[in-house]
């Protein structure tokens, strides 16, 4: 197990260094000027600019600014946006909390959800239920999360008013941040109510985040169960005159599970991409709302970073995953 | 740490609201998050209405809703003879906020005043690189580093600027953000205690608004100051809720999470006057986009030519499809709410059978040209590709076949610059201190040709009368050549001036006492929510 570890660990350096490589060079290059950006239409004279990029290290060889990026990494310095020339490990660090806040509810709503209506599915295989719920899982897997998230907001707050519109909390509700996680924070407040209004702003969020893996999890629950419900010893259980319910339940869940865990794992990234999304429409401020900002003002350092970051939460979370399977699966303990 | 002391300020506040439930809050859902709270570091009004217009002052301020100076933190101020010369007497009794975070324990005086602009052009001076990568991009923009020679202090409330020469819109710069008067006791003590940046994080100043708290990319909150000068508000906090999505900034003013919002989308602004519990504003923008011929290129370089392809153009088809309405169609280089605006001028009307005639006659034939469309959406042009089509059918209609190119924002800005350039450019403006000044010379002086004047047209007749304008000291003499330089500009039609955009605010109904600024601010002294 330990050995395993440790060689998991050693691959993770290539494979950082390589998203390293990528995510710097990717950024150059997109057309785009980071230094003329700084003064849109004014005109930045050509002094100007050659001053400007010569403070930022941008009239360095690609090389040595590489270098001079990766060793300031390795020190965990990832260097200041240039735009609100503030530390971007800080940003990442005040920002990320409320992402991961919301990718964990996200991924929770679609477990609950999404497991029970695969098991269901398979159970009743080719019945209308099956149909209507695999049908409902296409449509949310293919729902655009921009118009729906829209869709939910104009429904549930703007006709409905059951929702808050966009934000973590009410403006009502106004106390330091403790944990950076705003269900933790409002419970620490000690103010009456703010409890209930974060849960209340976060519903529709989490709904547009975890619609998508809802539905991957739901369809691949479905096959991962009708194949292990096909089994000898499924059969074998059935034969032995088990309830139908420790037959599903403990015999045949268990195995089904390993390829749902692994599809799990691989919904960090869809989440972390859906956050780009339900970020900006729910105000919310996470990394996701902040790289896209970066994007736009060709914030390079900001988009490094933050890409390097991301990239590196990924590879650990798919790590633990792998781990994980030994849990459930002795015979892949390693 | 520093995070830990905004925490503990917020809190303590925090206490004090929930003591104070009748405290009148006015919350506006801004459009997204400022760079910083240094107004001086930043170019980009979000960061201007979150920080400049809340927290701090300027000598001169602009008088609320027009582009004109009003007396600031400047009491008055006099213009030596030679015009090199102004000498500024500072308000007495001006008090600095008293916060969580600091207290001050003086006025103003004539060292915060020379302590704000030295560090913006002054290399030596030990602030003018506090926040690392600091350009002072506005400062350098508007012209101020080569026009300063020194700033001086007379007395303790006596400043004097000495320009190296003349130049009459320096007093509209000296009301613009990046010139806010910022606290030296304040500055001095975070030097001392080796927290600079706090400079740009917790601001500090004279304003109607001190700043209480920034959770980024989430809210701002502001109380208001009981020591303004200008007398304390009617509201007791304020409080931007930044929300990126224009969409969903309309909900949040429907359902009553906001009082007022910035840039609604323009599909959504008749929806918004039908609603009982809303109102709305709105104003002519301080903006121009127009098309700019490449004037040194044939067969651009004729008068006919520019003319008669303006007469081709259907600006208010323009206006209809891209603004839905929420723009007017321009006829001068400058918007109507500048003062000097030429109303007397006739735009060349749409007529593209006389264009077409026009051409012919200037000996024009088989014309394929070039029209650039911006890749972004800006305030005075929301969809540039669209635009662009419209004037490509509008052509056709004459016989000119016309190519619509693009390029990425940045690389698109440079390279319209090059004075051997192809075809017509689309771009446009927006004001930056309610000078024409700041139109006619920055986009269409000589100087500015292979740079901001994208026509490349040097006009020796137009560029004289700017330039006099630039010198005088005299608003009445200024406003007689800048209406002359337009018509010099009707008559040789270096552009084809396209619109003028609206600026739309909606708000709650019960929101009272909100003036619209022609220079697209967003400032809330003065404003009241009705019981």
């Amino acid at each position: 197990m330990l050995r395993y570890l440790v060689k998991r660990l050693a691959v993770l350096v290539p494979t950082f260094i390589g998203v390293s490589i990528i995510a710097f060079s990717f950024i150059r290059l997109l057309p785009g000027d980071p230094v003329a950006l700084l003064s849109g239409e004014r005109v930045m004279s050509p002094e100007r600019h050659a001053q400007i990029s010569h403070e930022l290290g941008y009239d360095r060889p690609l090389v040595v600014q590489y270098f001079d990026y990766l060793g300031g990494v390795m020190t965990g310095d990832l260097g200041n946006s240039i735009v609100t020339k503030q530390p971007i490990l800080d940003q990442f660090l005040t920002l990320f909390p409320a992402t991961l806040e919301l990718s964990i509810c996200a991924i929770i709503f679609a477990i609950i959800l999404g497991i029970p209506a695969g098991i269901f599915a398979a159970i009743k295989r080719g019945s209308f239920w099956d149909q209507t719920i695999m049908g409902t899982a296409l449509v949310g897997y293919s729902m655009p999360i921009f118009w729906w998230g829209l869709l939910l907001i104009i429904f549930f707050s703007g006709i409905l008013q059951w929702t808050p519109v966009s934000g973590r909390i009410s403006l009502f509700y106004f106390f330091p941040p403790v944990t950076g996680f705003m269900l933790i924070d409002s419970l620490l407040s000690g103010q009456a109510g703010a409890f209930k209004s974060a849960v209340s702003h976060l519903i529709l969020p989490t709904i547009v985040l975890g619609t998508i893996p809802l539905a991957v999890i739901a369809r691949q629950t479905r096959s991962a169960m009708l194949e292990v419900l096909g089994e000898d010893y499924v059969r074998t259980a059935r034969a032995k005159g088990l309830s139908p319910f420790r037959v599903v339940g403990i015999h045949a869940l268990r195995n089904a599970m390993i390829p749902v865990i692994t599809t799990i794992g691989l919904q960090v990234g869809v989440l972390l991409a859906g956050a780009i999304l339900t970020e900006t429409i729910f105000s919310w401020p996470g990394i996701g709302k902040w790289m896209v900002d970066s994007v736009f003002r060709r914030d390079y350092p900001v988009i490094q970073g933050g890409l390097l970051l991301i990239a590196g939460i990924i590879m650990i979370v798919n790590l633990i995953v792998d781990l994980l399977y030994g849990l459930i699966n002795p015979r892949i303990r390693h | 740490m520093l995070r830990k002391l905004t925490f503990a300020a917020a809190l303590a506040t925090a206490t004090v609201l929930s003591g104070a439930a009748s405290a009148k809050t006015f919350v506006y859902c801004s459009e997204g998050s400022p760079e910083g709270f240094d107004p001086g570091l930043y170019t980009a009004g979000t960061t201007f209405d979150a920080a400049a217009h809340t927290v701090y002052n300027r000598l001169l301020e602009f008088k609320k809703g027009t582009t004109e100076t009003e007396p600031g933190l400047a009491e008055s101020w006099e213009i030596s003879d030679d015009g090199l010369e102004y000498t500024f007497k500072l308000r007495p009794g001006v008090k600095f906020q008293t916060t969580e975070f600091f207290t001050p324990t003086r006025d103003l005086n004539a060292d915060d005043v020379i302590f704000s602009y030295e560090r913006q052009f002054s290399a030596d001076n030990p602030w003018n690189q506090y926040v690392p990568g600091t350009s002072w991009e506005y400062f350098a923009g508007m012209g101020m580093p080569d026009l300063i020679s020194s700033i001086e202090k007379v007395d303790d409330m006596t400043v004097k600027f000495v320009l190296k020469r003349k130049e009459a819109p320096f007093l509209a710069n000296v009301a613009m953000p990046f010139a806010s008067i910022m606290s030296k006791e304040y500055a001095d003590k975070l030097e001392a205690d080796g927290k600079k940046e706090q400079l740009n994080q917790m601001p500090l100043g004279t304003g109607p608004f001190a700043f209480v708290a920034y959770q980024q990319d989430a809210v701002i909150r502001y109380e208001a100051n009981p020591d303004y000068w200008g007398g304390k508000q009617k509201i007791d906090d304020l409080v931007f809720a930044i929300t990126t999505d224009a969409a969903v900034r309309y909900q949040k003013l429907k359902a009553g999470e906001c009082h007022l919002m910035p840039y609604p989308n323009s599909a959504d602004v008749e929806a918004m006057k039908a609603d009982p519990a809303l109102k709305v504003m709105e104003q002519e923008g301080l903006n121009v986009a127009y098309l700019a011929y490449n004037t040194t290129q044939a067969p651009f370089d004729k008068v006919e030519v520019r003319k008669a392809l303006n007469k081709a153009i259907n600006k208010e088809a323009i206006v209809d499809a891209v603004f839905q309405g929420a723009a007017t169609p321009a006829k001068n280089p400058i918007p109507p709410t500048m003062w000097s605006y030429n109303k007397a001028i006739e735009d060349d009307t749409y007529d593209p059978d006389a264009a077409k005639k026009m051409l012919e006659d200037a000996g024009v034939t088989d014309l394929s040209m070039k029209v650039w469309a911006m890749p972004v959406a800006r305030p005075y042009m929301l969809n540039a590709r669209r635009a662009a089509e419209l004037i490509q059918s509008d052509f056709a209609k004459i016989g000119v076949k016309v190519e619509i190119v693009s390029y990425e924002w940045a690389e698109y800005l440079d390279r319209s610059k090059a004075k051997d350039r192809d075809g017509a450019v689309m771009l446009g403006w927006t004001g930056d201190n309610g000078d024409p000044d700041n139109f006619l010379d920055t986009l269409l002086g000589c100087d500015a040709v292979g740079g901001n004047n994208r026509a490349q047209w040097c006009n020796q007749e137009f560029d004289d009368l700017v330039s006099k304008a630039k010198t005088s000291s005299d608003k009445a003499e200024r406003t007689k050549l800048y209406e002359e330089a337009q018509v010099v500009f009707k008559r040789e039609a270096p552009w084809a001036t396209l619109d003028h955009s609206l600026s739309v605010v909606p708000m709650r109904k019960e929101v009272e006492g909100f003036v619209q600024s022609p220079l697209g601010d967003f400032a809330f002294d003065g404003v009241d929510i009705a019981e």
